[in-house]
């Protein structure tokens, strides 16, 4: 018995530390950085995807709205506080955990009314931030600039750490009590309040927790383009990506997201140049195909096996 | 016996749209003590159990658990103080495995000081701790959602219809466990509708007609009631 935990604890400190070490190294061999660290910016949202919607059910259509958070709490910070950089986008972390705090009455809806909910409340930020008359704060419809902080090596660095982050806070919510918890909340919300378990807190902590990831990986995006509008950060294409390679690789996993996220974004990128024309069909075909016969995501196909060997 | 109620109910009202599904009822639970609740399909038995287990809030009327006012606390609430339920159709957390489904229960209740496994083998479901609750059948599903009601280390425990769809065989066992849960000195509310299994297990009964107890006593008293007799088989 003893073998197990250590064996899982091993495996679990893998799955914390390789997908970082990975991206690290890849950076060494391929020279699109900026491709790389996008990359890594998705499987953050991915993740953080994962544990609100994959741990509790609950599909925010607007979670780009913590992303765009993040990035303006990071450009507001660097503006108005002069703080460094790496406190900025911890601050825009803290932003997409504020905005959520805010928006956290939304979970008392559930299903569609939640998603349609949370997208509402998304473009209500965009369009909040882009409007003419806050220019004095958020500069409006033009944009923001942050190349008096531009270090994209730097940048680079804390998407390798956030992805690090990422993962380890799905490992710990697939194998704490309190990812326990949230899993029984999902499968019967009654019969987890009958077994003590306080739904409301778990679920708030659980959206707080996805924020916040959410928050950080659109500061760090921020940072690394360092130019931007604010239709690029509040995109909702960003929260379709952010949901569909989630999906693809298999939500409620460690794994799935990681790996929807690397294929799913690497495919985007190699058809995008390949076949410009036809990108968005062989796009579309694929995630369709995916959906058909995958349901469950990639790993479903290794979960089967795993049944079947029973 | 301790003679303070664990339960006690009084003027328990609960309405849907105007329409009373309970009207006034009163009714106590002492430790150590079986209370059957019968009545025909349609009574409010098991919107007893949803308003008294913080499902539904009474629309009037007060619920006292262990001494403590209770009235419309929430389900994770009265957990804390000590009363939890099984359900009609079985809840199970059909995703986890049975052990997970119990130490869910175990995490977040007061301490039964059993474990996951102990919990399981009292339920008779010992051995199965790593299945998943979704390949269980019904009447093992039911046992299941007795096992996560004990894991929280309930004082009173509100059990509706946990013999239906149970084979002859299982029946015994099931009355010899809420039986050996009440010596253990928990008050039991019990719905069901199989007279030999109610007969096996409770003490005493009540029976509920159109949201109204219309009587209160031992089974024998009430299969001479006239109000009984004329609920249950037309006057």
């Amino acid at each position: 018995m003893a073998q197990r935990p250590r064996r899982q604890l091993v495996s679990d400190a893998l799955m914390v530390v390789l997908p970082p070490a990975g991206f690290f190294a890849a950076s060494f061999f391929y020279n699109n950085q900026l491709l790389l660290l996008t990359m890594m910016v998705y499987v953050a949202l991915a993740q953080g995807l994962n544990v609100i919607f994959g741990f509790t059910g609950y599909l925010p259509f607007g979670y780009v709205g913590f992303f765009g958070a993040g990035a303006y709490g990071t450009a507001l910070s660097v503006h108005f506080l002069h703080v460094p950089i790496l406190v900025a986008v911890l601050l825009g972390g803290v932003a997409g955990l504020l905005v959520a705090a805010l928006l956290s009455p939304l979970l008392r809806l559930t299903g569609a009314y939640f998603a349609i909910a949370s997208l509402a409340a998304a473009e209500a930020l965009y369009y909040l931030v882009s409007n003419p008359q806050l220019t004095a704060v958020t500069n409006g419809p033009y944009g923001v600039n942050l190349a008096s902080v531009y270090n994209s090596g730097a940048a680079f660095d804390a998407a390798v750490i956030l992805v690090g982050i990422a993962m380890l806070c799905v490992v710990w919510v697939r194998r704490s009590h309190f990812g326990m918890s949230l899993r029984a909340i999902r499968a019967d919300p009654l019969s987890a309040r009958m077994a003590g378990v306080n739904v409301v807190r778990a679920r708030t902590i659980a959206w707080l927790i996805s924020a916040s990831l959410a928050g950080l990986a659109g500061a760090i995006y921020a940072w690394a383009i360092s130019v931007f509008y604010p239709e690029a950060v509040f995109d909702l294409s960003i929260s379709v990506f952010a949901i569909v390679f989630a999906l693809f690789g298999g939500v409620g996993t460690v794994l799935g997201p990681l790996l929807g996220a690397i294929v799913l974004y690497g495919v985007y990128n190699y058809i995008g140049v390949s076949q410009p024309q036809e990108f968005q069909l062989i796009y579309g075909v694929l995630i369709v195909l995916i959906v058909l016969f995958l349901p469950n995501g990639l790993l479903s196909i290794r979960l089967r096996r795993l049944r079947r060997g029973r | 016996m301790d003679d303070s109620p664990a339960l006690r109910i009084s003027g328990l009202t609960r309405s849907f749209g105007g329409l009373p599904a309970l009207a006034g009822v009163d009714l106590e639970l002492r430790r150590g003590e079986v209370v059957g609740l019968l009545g025909p399909n349609g009574s409010g038995k098991t919107t007893l159990i949803n308003v008294i287990s913080g499902v539904y809030r009474p629309t009037a009327g007060r619920v006292e658990v262990m001494g403590h006012d209770a009235t419309g606390s929430a389900p994770e609430g009265l957990v804390r103080l000590g009363l939890n339920r099984t359900f009609q159709t079985p809840r199970p957390f059909r995703t986890l495995t049975l052990r997970e489904n119990v130490s869910v229960a175990l995490r977040h209740g007061r301490n039964p000081g059993q474990s996951e496994d102990e919990i399981l083998q009292l339920c008779g479901l010992g051995g199965k701790g790593n299945l998943l609750a979704e390949s269980l059948n019904s009447s093992e599903q039911k046992r299941l959602d007795l096992a996560r009601a004990l894991a929280t280390g309930p004082d009173v425990l509100l059990v509706d219809e946990l013999a239906a769809g149970m084979r002859h065989d299982e029946l015994d066992g099931a009355a010899e466990l809420l039986r050996g849960l009440a010596a253990a000195g928990r008050a039991l509310l019990v719905v069901e509708h199989l007279m030999g299994f109610v007969r096996q297990v409770t003490h005493r009964v009540v029976v509920l007609n159109a949201g109204a107890a219309i009587f209160a006593g031992s089974l024998e008293e009430a299969s001479q009631d006239p109000r009984v007799v004329e609920v249950f088989l037309g006057a």
